[in-house]
């Protein structure tokens, strides 16, 4: 008991911890929903661009951090968004390279972490002020707060809406004889955005608003 | 000409960049309070798409494509994986000098979009709409009339959730779901609406 009180009250377990539950990027802070929901229609597609996006955010915020007593206050987005596209650059690549279907699939949307505000922000409100180590793990939090959102997401869209987990079908073929079906709809657009609308609203009563 | 007419109505109602590509959606939410705003950030993002659309069009073609340096003697060099890099500076410069421009030549103008202008060019819409107009393989001419078709569906988005959201005022949200819960089941109801348009060919 002692242990995990002392666990919970280091810098790195908070730096970690936040933003994954309490001041999660996408339900609470609505920031980088743009390249979030269009990935999510399958398991797959959405894990691997939640790799990514750690990946990118993590190093991004430690290289900022490292450099941050010699970046000029003046041109200081433009570094950062020098860093953050060179590491979006390497990630786009390598899935080219290795996992080029799933490249294929994700399309424009590894390129758009780019854009998305939550790497700016936190190189922006969290790299700049604090030592490499705990922007890293800050990093990574949000990375993981990032990808818990998509991960839960794509899970309900790709249960619901073509009846398979990883593209394994996991409904039996019995229920199908029973008459169920798959909901279409959820693979559909609309369908993403009024499930995050609910995912908020059921953190919100967890945490007890 | 009816294959411009399609990419236009394409790009505004089946496959809006927003309600169909969930592109700009941080400004999306943030901004679509009040309808004057909205009103003013949808005019920016048109312009600004109208612009970069074809502008990183000549930039692709001819700098990055693989094979694009043949007339400066380099007909094997592929410079594509440079496009993101690329595209975003060209848009941050595009946004700056646009907002030079404005500056200069109608003061009443930059007034109601200045304040938008910088915001802008961290939307993903825009970028976005650049990287999708080099996956699908646009011409010049089309590149322009599919920039300027995003920016079109993109306001239309935005001015009609900003006046969804005045109304959702004086309605009784249940605890939790006010604000940004309701806004996202709305933005989804939405997107049902517009997808409605699918099937519209001439």
């Amino acid at each position: 008991m002692v242990s995990k009180m002392k666990i919970r009250n280091t810098k790195i377990y908070k730096a970690f911890a936040n933003p994954v539950w309490g001041n999660n990027p996408i339900s609470i802070q609505m920031l980088g929903i743009c390249s979030a929901l269009a990935v999510t229609v399958q398991l797959k597609t959405a894990i691997v661009m939640s790799l990514s996006m750690t990946f990118v955010v993590a190093f991004s915020s430690m290289t900022v951090s490292l450099m941050r007593k010699i970046i000029p206050r003046n041109i200081r987005i433009l570094t950062e968004l020098a860093i953050i596209a060179t590491l979006v650059i390497l990630a786009d690549e390598f899935l080219r390279a290795y996992f080029y279907d799933i490249s294929k699939q994700l399309s424009i949307f590894v390129g758009l972490i780019i854009t998305n505000c939550i790497v700016m922000g936190r190189a922006e409100a969290f790299a700049l002020s604090n030592p490499p180590h705990l922007a890293f793990v800050d990093g990574l939090g949000n990375g993981a707060g990032y990808g818990g959102v998509l991960v839960t997401v794509a899970f309900i869209r790709e249960l619901l809406g073509s009846g398979k987990i990883f593209g394994f079908r996991v409904i039996p073929e019995s229920v199908y004889a029973a008459g169920y079906e798959d909901m279409g709809f959820m693979l559909l657009a609309p369908a993403a955005f009024i499930i995050i609308g609910l995912l908020v609203w059921l953190q919100k009563v967890l945490a007890g608003e | 000409m009816n294959d411009l007419i399609n990419i236009f109505l394409n790009s505004v109602f089946v496959g809006n960049i927003l309600l169909a590509y969930f592109l700009g959606m941080c400004s999306f939410v943030a901004v679509s309070k009040n309808i004057d705003t909205a009103i003013g950030l949808g005019f920016a993002v048109v312009f600004v798409l109208t612009v970069t659309t074809p502008v990183n069009w000549l930039i692709y073609q001819f700098l990055l494509a693989p094979g694009a340096l043949a007339w400066a003697g380099l007909p094997d060099m592929d410079l594509s994986y440079l496009k993101l890099i690329m595209f975003i500076v060209v848009i941050a410069t595009m946004v700056q000098v646009i907002e030079m421009l404005i500056d200069q030549f109608s003061r009443a103008l930059y007034a109601s979009l200045g304040v938008f202008l910088p915001l802008i060019a961290v939307n993903c819409a825009i970028l976005g709409t650049s990287l999708f107009m080099v996956e699908r393989n646009h011409t010049f001419i089309e590149s322009a009339v599919f920039g300027f078709g995003s920016g079109v569906g993109w306001m239309l988005a935005i001015v009609s959730l900003a006046a969804i959201r005045m109304k959702l005022r004086y309605a009784n949200t249940p605890r939790g779901l006010e604000g940004y819960g309701i806004t996202m089941i709305v933005t989804g109801l939405m997107a049902m609406a517009f997808m409605l348009f699918s099937g519209i060919t001439l």
